[in-house]
Order: structure tokens, then sequence, then C-alpha cells
């Protein structure tokens, strides 16, 4: 393993260069504190007291750990204040939105691929979807859907799905194209029908280029799952711990729903990452 | 038009229209093959041969003349699944192990598992691959893959073989092999071939006809049959029979390209 060295490497300088900015980005509120109390500071108590404040502009690394062991492995499951509560509140949202917006962009590529009238119309719309701010939109879908009497896990999914779907369209289309016109003509001559030519030929071509595409949706998806549970105030959730926090000044508690979020995307990567490995291997083309 | 004609053409014509204008990719192309012939098409790039090939297999659409495969059109050959086609490049699915890519026409067409199995054996024993089946096309050379490919196109027994420069892509020793394997293969199978090449020394090894055949407009200038008789060891390359008809090839193509 001689990638180790270098990661740790780069690890530990994002470490120190973090617990530096802290104490920068502190000390103003330290050495306000002291002089309200009228007390002067030495070097080494400034830098505790900015390693150590209750509402920092930025807490050090020990702090939001601390933050994420309370939370994680020293709460219940089940409590209001568990980050693996919330984080499972997201994950959910996350991966039906996920598996809705795969679903729908593996149909659109379809109909793209086989359908000269989609072809021409869809990818412009596919397209523009992509450029209208999920945070002007997603607010809207909530109250849309709410409109129609579907409120809970259902909207957040939606957000995720549109975000999603996104890469898995462009991505298959590719895929289901990157067959050779050799290939193509081969499946004539044996006079293939449509279908047999799109389960046996371009179907598993577009494996790597599907691939591909899950692991840029999945983590839009997750953002996606965030974003949804920002405008409606929702209770529970990553992305409501995030305005919770941001409410009550709590950037400890914004950090560590942060860094979760952060390992939760890496998580769901990885994951795809393996089923990629285990896939493509048995399908020869690993 | 003969009962033993496995391929008819008469006045065939393609146009292709492009941007620069029409190209006259085949005009007045006449020409019967007989069932058993091995015809070989040579000539230099752009005179058609591989367009020819494509329209007795319905991979494209002649724009005048007529032809016929096996007595009916092309597109009814086809669909009957009268010939198999070799192309250029192996084209075998790298998802699939060799013995699941030649029987990948077998489901197309709807064999049983069972019959499948058993042809999938008999072809690879007929290419010379024999135990190669559970392997993976990039486990195998580029000959054996180019054998694979052969082996596919011979599984559902169609009894015209149609090969586009099958062996363009490999070396001259590997080639040479080949064109020997292929010679008895199509002794045992007593197939109808026609084969693109733009080797002299292989149309003229392989072929009991060759066609000669000359680009803009893409027509054929020659047909010779040859003499050298059925059994062709390697070695028949340096008589003066093999070199009299290689000579008239030659002089074929040189004619064809005298307007140049």
């Amino acid at each position: 393993m001689r990638s180790v060295v270098p990661v740790l490497t780069v690890v530990g300088a994002i470490f120190v260069l973090w617990y530096l900015a802290a104490i920068w980005l502190n000390a103003p509120w330290a050495y306000d504190k002291a002089g309200r109390a009228g007390v002067t500071l030495s070097a080494s108590e400034l830098v505790a007291d900015t390693w150590a404040q209750e509402k920092p502009k930025l807490p050090a690394p020990h702090q939001v750990v601390t933050e994420i062991w309370n939370t994680t492995v020293e709460k219940k499951i089940t409590s209001k204040r568990s980050l693996i509560y919330h984080s499972w509140i997201t994950l959910s949202a996350t991966l039906l939105g996920f598996a809705l917006g795969t679903g729908l962009g593996i149909l659109l590529a379809v109909g793209i691929v086989y359908n000269r009238v989609m072809d021409r119309s869809v990818m412009p719309w596919v397209i523009t979807s992509q450029t209208i701010p999920i945070l002007a939109l997603a607010p809207m879908i909530i109250v849309v859907l709410n409109a129609v009497g579907i409120s809970g896990l259902l909207p957040k999914a939606m957000i995720s799905m549109y975000l999603s779907f996104f890469p898995v369209v462009v991505g298959m289309v590719k895929g289901l194209r990157s067959p050779e016109v050799m290939q193509l003509d081969q499946m004539r001559t044996w006079n293939a029908s449509s279908s047999q030519t799109f389960w046996r030929l371009r179907l598993p071509a577009s494996m790597p280029f599907l691939f591909a595409s899950l692991k840029v949706g999945v983590a839009a998806s997750l953002v996606g799952a965030i974003v949804g549970e920002l405008p409606t105030g929702a209770v529970a959730g990553l992305g409501a711990r995030l305005l919770a926090g941001s409410y009550y000044g709590q950037t400890i508690q914004i950090w560590s729903a942060l860094i979760m979020a952060a390992a939760l995307a890496a998580l769901l990567v990885a994951v795809i990452g393996v089923i990629q490995r285990a896939t493509l291997k048995r399908m020869g083309m690993a | 038009m003969l009962i033993d004609c496995a391929i008819s053409a008469q006045n065939l014509d393609l146009t292709f229209q492009t941007n620069d204008g029409p190209v006259h990719a085949l005009r007045d192309v006449s020409l019967d093959i007989k069932k058993g012939d091995f015809v070989s098409f040579i000539g230099p790039s752009g005179c058609g041969k591989t367009t020819f090939l494509r329209c007795m297999a319905d991979l494209e659409q002649p724009t005048g003349g007529s032809i016929t495969v096996n007595g009916v059109s092309p597109e009814a050959a086809r669909k009957a699944r009268a010939y198999g086609y070799v192309f250029q490049a192996a084209g075998l699915y790298p998802w699939r192990t060799i013995g699941g890519n030649i029987s990948l026409p077998l489901e197309i067409m709807g064999y049983s598992k069972a019959d499948q199995a058993e042809r999938v054996r008999r072809v690879l024993e007929l290419v010379e691959l024999a135990g190669f089946e559970k392997k993976y096309p990039w486990q195998l050379s580029g000959g054996m893959q180019q054998r694979a490919s052969i082996a596919r196109a011979l599984a559902f027994d169609a009894d015209i073989l149609l090969m586009d420069e099958p062996f363009g892509a490999l070396d001259e020793i590997v080639r040479d092999h080949l064109n020997e394997q292929l010679l008895h293969l199509w002794a045992r199978t007593e197939k109808t071939i026609a084969f693109v090449t733009h080797s002299i020394p292989e149309a003229v090894y392989l072929s009991t006809k060759i066609v000669v055949m000359s680009p803009r407009p893409g027509r054929i200038t020659d047909v010779i049959d040859s003499p050298l008789p059925k059994e062709r060891p390697l070695d028949i390359r340096e008589t003066p029979e093999f070199l009299e008809v290689a000579h008239r090839v030659r002089e074929g193509l040189r004619a064809g390209h005298a307007d140049d």
C-alpha cells in the first residue's frame, strides 16, 4: 500500500491548516471575552480557548469528532439527537430518489436511442432541467406535492431523482450507442429483433457507462435529499440538522452534519464501486 | 437464371448520394456464383467489392438491377438465415465466453440449449479451437479470435459464407495458416464462399473463381476461373500455374487503374 503515505500526508496537512485557521478565526472572540473579564491571554491560553469555544466560527477538528462521537455512538439510534437517525432519514430519501432517478434515466435513454422524435426533443429539456438551480426549484416541488397530498419521504426523493436522472440519461445514451456499426450489422445478418439486439448487445455494452453515471448520480441524489430538507423546515435529516445548526449558531453541529454527509456520500460511491467491479468482472469486462 | 446458382447478380447498380455528389459504388455488375464455389473479390479500395458483398447480405440496397441469393431476394435470404457473414474484425462480445459468442446467433434463432451446446462443440472442432469454449475473447490471439468468429458464422448451418477481408488485420504467417484451414473447412462443409480480399496470393490460393474489380465506378473487369486443382498444399504457390493466374489477376488490376 504505497498510496497510504501520500494520503496520510495530505490528511495531516489538512488538519494542520484546519487547526491554524481555527486559531485565526476564533481569536477575536477569545480576545473579546478576555477583554470583558479584564484578563490578558498568554499565547497558550489563547490557543486553548480558540480550540474549545462553544459556538466557534470554525470548530476545531477534535470538537467535531467529539460531537460526532457523542451523537452517534453515545446516543440511541432512535433518539432525535442521534446523527445516525438523521443520516438514515436522509439516506432513505437518497436511496429512493436514486432508484427512481436511475429508472427514469434508463427509460429516457432507451427512448432517446430508439425513438427519433424523442432523440430530437427530449435531450434539450433534460439539459435545461439541470440549468435551473435546484435550490429555487426544491421549495416549489415540495409545495406542489404537498398540495396534492404527497408528503414525507417522496417529495425529498423527487428532488433526489431530479438531480440523479441526468448523469444516467447522458451516460446511458452514450452506452446504448456504444456498439459499433459492424456489431449492429452483424445482428442484422442474424435477423435479430430490436429487443434481442437491446438485451444481448446494447444493454451489456452500456454497463461500464452506466456505472460511471451511477457514481455521479448517487452523490447528486444525496445532495438532492439534503437540499430537499432545507426549505421544508424538516425536523429530521442531515439537512434539518444543518438548518437547525445555522438558526442557533451551532457551528459544531453544522460541521458534524457536513462531515457525516460527506462520509455518507463516500460510502455510497464506494458501494457502487464494489458492485461495479463485481459486475464487470463477472462480465469479463474488467 | 441457373438453378444451381447460390448468388446471381444482373446489371447491379448502387449509387450513394453524398455531399460531394453521387458516388457510383457499383455499376452494371453481373455475376453468377455456383453452389459450392469459392469466389474471391479482389481490387483496390473503393472498387465496390465490400459493397457488393453487403448487397448479397441485404446490408446495402442496390439502386438498380437485380440480385438473388439462393434464388430469392437478399432480404428473404437474410430472414431465412441463408448466409453467415464474417466481418473484418472478429467482433466477439467481451462479456461472453468463446462458447457464449458462438451460441449468440443460435440463441437469437431459437435453437434449444442442448442443440446450441452440440453445435458450439462441433464448430469449435471445425476451426480447431476445441477446448477454448470457456475462455474469454481477450485470452485469445487475433488469429484465434477470427477463427472463433468464423465458427460463429458456421454454427447455424447456412450454406453460404460471406467473408469481408477476414484475415486483413493478421500477419502473414497467421494468414497462411488460416488460409490453409479455410480450404480444409470449405472442402469438408461444401459451402459456397464469397471472399473479399486485397491480397493477390490469398485470392489465387483460395478461389475457384477470382473476380477482379476496379473503382470509379465500381465494376468487374475480369473473372478468372482457376485451373488449380481442388487439393492445394501451401507450396502450390510456387508452381507455374499459380503464378500464371496471379499474373492475370495483376494484369486485370493494372488495367482497371489505366484510366487514373
